[in-house]
C-alpha cells in the first residue's frame, strides 16, 4: 500500500481537517509539556477507576464527538441548502452521512447517558462506587479507544460510506471495498465490548449496593431507568457483536453470510442489525426519561406523579423493543402478515410511553415549578418528544409506511425523538448534575439562550423536513433538482441548523463563563430541591469516597424527607470508620491501547498487526488476573479533614 | 469491609466477601450475555441451514462417531468440573488440582477431535468461504471450541494462582466461576450436537 493511499488525499476539505488535527495535537502536547501537567493526567485520569472522573471523561468524550457529528451534520445541511449544490461531491457525502448517524449514536448518545449514570447512579442509591470499579476503567477505555480506531478513518484510509445500517450486499466488499467500513465493523466492536460491560456492572450496582432501607420501589427513577437499560444492554449488545463479527468475516475470510454468492442472506443482516438496533434506541432513551422524572419532579417540588406506573411502563417498554424490529423495513418483502404483527407490537410502545407523557404533566399540576434551564429542556422535551411520538405511530401504520419509508419525513421523525429526547436530556441532566461535578452551577442566563437557539433552531431546522418526506424528497441523496422544488425549505432547514450549532458554540462558551465566575456551592444540594441521595452529601463534589457514612432510606425522595424533618445528615465523629476503595490502575488504557492496535491492524488486514495487538490484549488480561488488587483503606484523619469535622 | 463478616461454617469459601459475591453475581450475568451471543449464532445457522449452494452438504460430511468422541468427552470433564468444586468445598486443595486438571485434559482431547474433524472438512472441500452454510457452521462451532480454548489457559492461571497463594476467598471464587464458564460450554454444547449435528444428519 502506497502513503497516498494510507492518507485520504485530493480534497481540500479533508487537508483543512488534516491541519486543525495536527495543530490540536501539538497544542495539547505543548500544554502538557509546558504546563507539567502529565503526570497529573496519568495519576488523577488515565489511571483513575472513580465512577465520578469516568463519568466527566464519558461526558467530555461524548460533547466531543457532539461536536464531530455536528460539523458532518453542518456539512450536509450546506450541501442540500440548496439545488444542484456542488459543495460535496456523492462519494463525500454518503461518507459524511454515514460517520454523522454512527457517531452521533455510538459515540455521543450513547457514551452521554453513560456518563451522567456514571456520575449520578452510585451517588443516588448511597454506594460508594460501581461493583467493579477496574471494569469501569476498562469500559470507558475501549469506548474511547473505538471511538478514536472509528474517528480517525476520515484521513487514514477512508471513511465508510455504507449508511450507519450498512445494509449489504451495499456494505460488502465488490460495493464498498477499501477500509471504510472495516473502520465501522472494528471501531463499533471494541466499543460495543465496553458498552456490554458496562451493562453487567450496573446491573450488578443497582441490584447489590443500595443504602439500606432502598427497596427496588424506593429507588430513584433515574436508577430504575438505568437498571432497565442495563438489561436491554446485557442482552442486546451480543446480538451486535455476533452481526459485526459475521460481517467482518463475509469482508476479510470470505464467508459468505450476507453476500449475494454462495448462497448467503442480505436480509439477515437487516434482520440482525435491527434486532440490536430497535433496542439501542430505548437504551438511548430510557436513561433520557428518567433524568426527566428527576428534573421535573425537582423543580415541580412534589414527588413523581405515578411512581409505579412510570416503573412499570419502562419494563413493558423493554420487553417490547425486542418485538417491533421489522417495522424497520416494512417495504423489503416481509409479506402482510408479518408486517401487520410488527405494526401492531410497534403502535403498543405507544401506551406505556403515552402514560410516562401524562405523569410527567401530573407532576407538574399544583406543583410550584421554578423554570430554570434543566426544567426549560425538560419542558422542550415534553412538547417535541410528542411530535416525535405521534409521526412514529404514523410510521408504525405499514400500509402508510410504503409512502413515509425512505423519505425525509422518517429523518424528521427520529430526529424529533433523539434530539428531542435524548439530546434535550443530555443538555437537562448535565445542568442539573454539573455542580455534582465540578463544584458549581452554570450561568442560568446564558443557559437560557442557549436553550432558546437550540430549542428554536432545530425547530426551524426539523420540522420542513416532515413537509419535504410528504412532498416525496427521498434521504440519503446528496442532491436534488431545481424542478422538483424542494429548494425553498431546504434552505429553511439548513438556517435553522446553523442556529443549533450556533447554540452548541454559546453553550461551551457558558461552561468557560461558569468556569470563570460562577459562585463556588459549598453545600451539597446548590438547586435547594434535590430529592435523592446525591444530594445528601455533605459537599458539592462528593470526596472520592462518596458518603462517609452511609444514609439510611425510610422511603422515596430521602432528601426531601431529611429536609421536612430538618434532619441533619452531617457525618458523626463516632460513625466514622476507615473506608475500603479499590487502587487506581493504569492496566486499562493500556489494554485499550493494545485494542487499538489489533483493530488497526484488521481495518488494513495487516494480520500480524491483529495477532501482536490481540496478544496484548490478553496480556494486560493475565497482569490483572494475578494481580492481587487489594485496595486501600481511607483513614479517619483523611475524612475528618475532608468532611470538616472537629473533635 | 470484609474482614467484619461472620460466617458460620457452611458458608462456602468464595461467599465470604462482599468482592467475591459480586463477582460471581457478574459472571452469571455475564454468562446471560453469552446466551443471548450464541442464540444469536444459532438463529443465524438455522436461517442458513439449506443455503449449501454448489458446496457439499452436511449430509455427506458429517460423521456420528467423532461428534460422539467430542460429545463423551466434554461432558465428562463437567462432571469431573463438578467434582474439583465438589473438592474446593471440603478446602481440598489436592482434589482441586487432579479433578481440574483432568477436566482440562479431557477438554484438550475434545479440541483435539474438533480440529481434527475441521482439518477434514477443508479437505473435502467445505471451508468458511464454500456456501453460506459452512459459513455458518464454522462460526457457531469454531466459536463454542474458541471459548473452549480460552477456558483452558484461563483455568490454567487460576490453578497456578490457587498453587501459589492457597485457597481464599478470592482464589475459591475464580474457581467456582471458571467452573460455571466450563458447564455453560457444556450446555452450548448439547444444543450444538442437536442443532447442528444431528439435525444435520436427520432432517436433510
Amino acid at each position: 500500500m502506497k502513503w497516498d493511499e494510507f492518507f485520504v488525499t485530493g480534497d481540500p476539505l479533508i487537508y483543512g481537517a488534516d491541519v486543525s488535527i495536527a495543530l490540536t495535537t501539538v497544542g495539547i502536547l505543548f500544554y502538557l509539556t509546558y504546563f507539567k501537567k502529565w503526570k497529573w493526567l496519568w495519576t488523577e485520569w488515565i489511571t483513575t477507576v472513580d465512577h465520578k472522573k469516568l463519568g466527566i471523561m464519558y461526558i467530555a468524550a461524548a460533547v466531543l464527538m457532539m461536536f464531530r457529528g455536528g460539523v458532518d451534520a453542518l456539512l450536509m445541511r450546506v450541501q442540500l441548502a440548496t439545488p444542484d449544490a456542488k459543495f460535496l461531491d456523492s462519494q463525500h457525502y454518503n461518507e459524511i452521512f454515514t460517520t454523522h448517524g454512527t457517531i452521533m449514536i455510538i459515540f455521543m448518545a450513547m457514551p452521554f447517558l453513560i456518563g451522567l449514570i456514571n456520575v449520578v447512579i452510585p451517588l443516588q442509591i448511597g454506594a460508594r462506587d460501581v461493583a467493579f470499579p477496574y471494569l469501569n476503567a476498562v469500559s470507558f477505555w475501549t469506548f474511547f479507544i473505538g471511538a478514536m480506531l472509528f474517528n480517525i478513518s476520515f484521513v487514514i484510509g477512508g471513511s465508510p460510506s455504507a449508511g450507519w445500517t450498512s445494509y449489504m450486499p451495499l456494505a460488502g466488499n465488490e460495493l464498498s471495498p477499501g477500509p471504510g467500513q472495516n473502520y465501522y465493523l472494528l471501531g463499533l466492536q471494541i466499543a460495543g465490548i465496553g458498552t456490554l460491560l458496562t451493562g453487567i456492572n450496573f446491573l450488578v450496582t443497582i441490584l447489590k449496593m443500595r443504602a439500606p432501607g432502598m427497596t427496588l420501589f424506593r429507588m430513584p427513577m433515574f436508577t430504575w431507568s438505568a437498571l432497565v437499560t442495563m438489561v436491554i444492554i446485557v442482552f442486546a449488545f451480543p446480538i451486535l457483536t455476533i452481526a459485526l463479527a459475521l460481517m467482518t468475516f463475509d469482508r476479510l475470510f470470505g464467508a459468505h453470510f450476507f453476500t449475494l454468492q454462495g448462497a448467503g442472506m442480505d436480509m439477515l443482516w437487516a434482520n440482525l442489525f435491527w434486532l440490536w438496533g430497535h433496542p439501542e434506541v430505548y437504551i438511548v432513551i430510557l436513561p433520557a426519561f428518567g433524568m426527566f422524572s428527576e428534573i421535573i419532579s425537582a423543580f415541580s417540588r412534589k414527588t413523581l406523579f405515578g411512581y409505579k406506573a412510570m416503573v412499570w411502563a419502562m419494563v413493558i417498554i423493554a420487553a417490547y423493543s425486542f418485538m417491533v424490529w421489522v417495522h424497520h423495513f416494512f417495504t423489503m418483502g416481509s409479506g402482510a402478515l408479518v408486517n401487520s404483527v410488527f405494526s401492531i407490537t410497534t403502535m403498543i410502545i405507544g401506551i406505556p410511553t403515552g402514560i410516562k407523557i401524562f405523569n410527567w404533566l401530573f407532576t407538574m399540576y399544583k406543583g410550584r415549578i421554578s423554570f430554570t434551564t434543566p426544567m426549560l429542556w425538560s419542558l422542550g422535551f415534553i412538547i417535541n418528544f410528542v411530535i416525535g411520538g405521534v409521526t412514529g405511530v404514523m410510521l408504525a401504520m405499514a400500509a402508510a409506511d410504503y409512502q413515509y419509508h425512505n423519505t425525509y419525513f422518517l429523518i424528521a421523525h427520529f430526529h424529533y425523538v433523539l434530539i428531542g429526547g435524548t439530546v434535550y436530556a443530555c443538555f437537562a441532566g448535565l445542568i442539573y448534575w454539573y455542580p455534582k461535578m465540578f463544584g458549581h452551577r452554570l450561568n442560568e442566563r446564558i443557559g437560557k439562550w442557549v436553550f432558546w437557539l437550540f430549542n428554536i433552531g432545530f425547530n426551524v431546522c426539523f420540522f420542513p423536513q416532515f413537509l419535504l418526506g410528504f412532498d416525496g424528497m427521498p434521504r440519503r441523496v446528496y442532491t436534488y433538482s431545481a424542478a422538483s422544488g424542494w429548494g425553498p425549505l431546504n434552505m429553511v432547514s439548513t438556517i435553522g441548523g446553523f442556529v443549533m450549532g450556533l447554540a452548541f458554540l454559546l453553550f461551551v462558551y457558558c461552561l468557560y463563563y461558569s468556569f470563570r465566575y460562577a459562585k463556588r456551592e459549598v453545600a451539597g444540594d446548590p438547586w435547594g430541591v434535590g430529592r435523592t441521595l446525591e444530594w445528601a452529601t455533605t459537599s458539592t463534589v462528593p470526596p472520592h469516597y462518596n458518603f462517609a457514612v452511609i444514609p439510611t432510606v425510610t422511603g422515596l425522595d430521602p432528601v426531601e424527607t431529611f429536609r421536612n424533618q430538618k434532619i441533619d445528615t452531617k457525618p458523626k465523629l463516632a460513625d466514622l470508620k476507615p473506608i475500603h476503595m479499590p487502587d487506581y490502575s493504569g492496566v486499562p488504557f493500556v489494554m485499550a491501547v493494545f485494542f487499538f492496535i489489533a483493530g488497526f491492524g484488521l481495518v488494513f488486514e495487516w494480520y500480524w498487526m491483529g495477532i501482536v495487538g490481540l496478544i496484548g490484549v490478553f496480556i494486560t488480561m493475565i497482569i490483572r488476573s494475578f494481580d492481587r488488587n487489594e485496595g486501600f483503606y481511607v483513614g479517619l484523619e483523611e475524612i475528618k479533614e475532608t468532611e470538616r469535622i472537629n473533635e | 469491609m470484609a474482614h467484619e463478616e461472620v460466617h458460620d461454617h457452611d458458608t462456602p469459601l468464595e461467599y465470604r466477601t462482599e468482592t467475591t459475591r459480586l463477582n460471581i453475581l457478574g459472571f452469571w450475568i455475564f454468562l446471560g450475555a453469552e446466551i443471548a451471543l450464541f442464540s444469536t449464532l444459532f438463529a443465524t445457522y438455522m436461517a442458513l441451514m439449506y443455503r449449501t449452494g454448489s458446496g457439499p452438504s452436511p449430509t455427506e460430511l458429517f460423521e456420528l462417531k467423532g461428534v460422539l468422541i467430542e460429545t463423551f468427552l466434554l461432558l465428562t470433564s463437567s462432571f469431573t468440573c463438578g467434582i474439583a468444586i465438589h473438592e474446593s468445598r471440603r478446602q481440598n486443595r489436592k482434589g482441586i488440582f487432579i479433578w481440574m486438571i483432568i477436566t482440562l485434559l479431557l477438554g484438550a482431547g475434545f479440541l483435539v477431535f474438533e480440529i481434527k474433524e475441521f482439518i477434514e472438512y477443508v479437505h473435502e472441500g467445505a471451508t468458511i468461504g464454500t456456501s453460506a452454510y459452512w459459513s455458518a457452521f464454522f462460526t457457531i462451532v469454531g466459536t463454542h471450541g474458541l471459548h473452549v480454548t480460552i477456558g483452558i489457559f484461563w483455568i490454567i492461571l487460576i490453578l497456578i494462582q490457587v498453587a501459589r497463594r492457597g485457597l481464599t476467598p478470592q482464589t475459591s471464587s475464580k474457581v467456582f466461576i471458571s467452573s460455571l464458564y466450563w458447564h455453560f460450554l457444556d450446555v452450548v454444547w448439547i444444543f450444538i450436537l442437536t442443532a447442528v449435528y444431528l439435525t444435520g444428519m436427520v432432517l436433510r
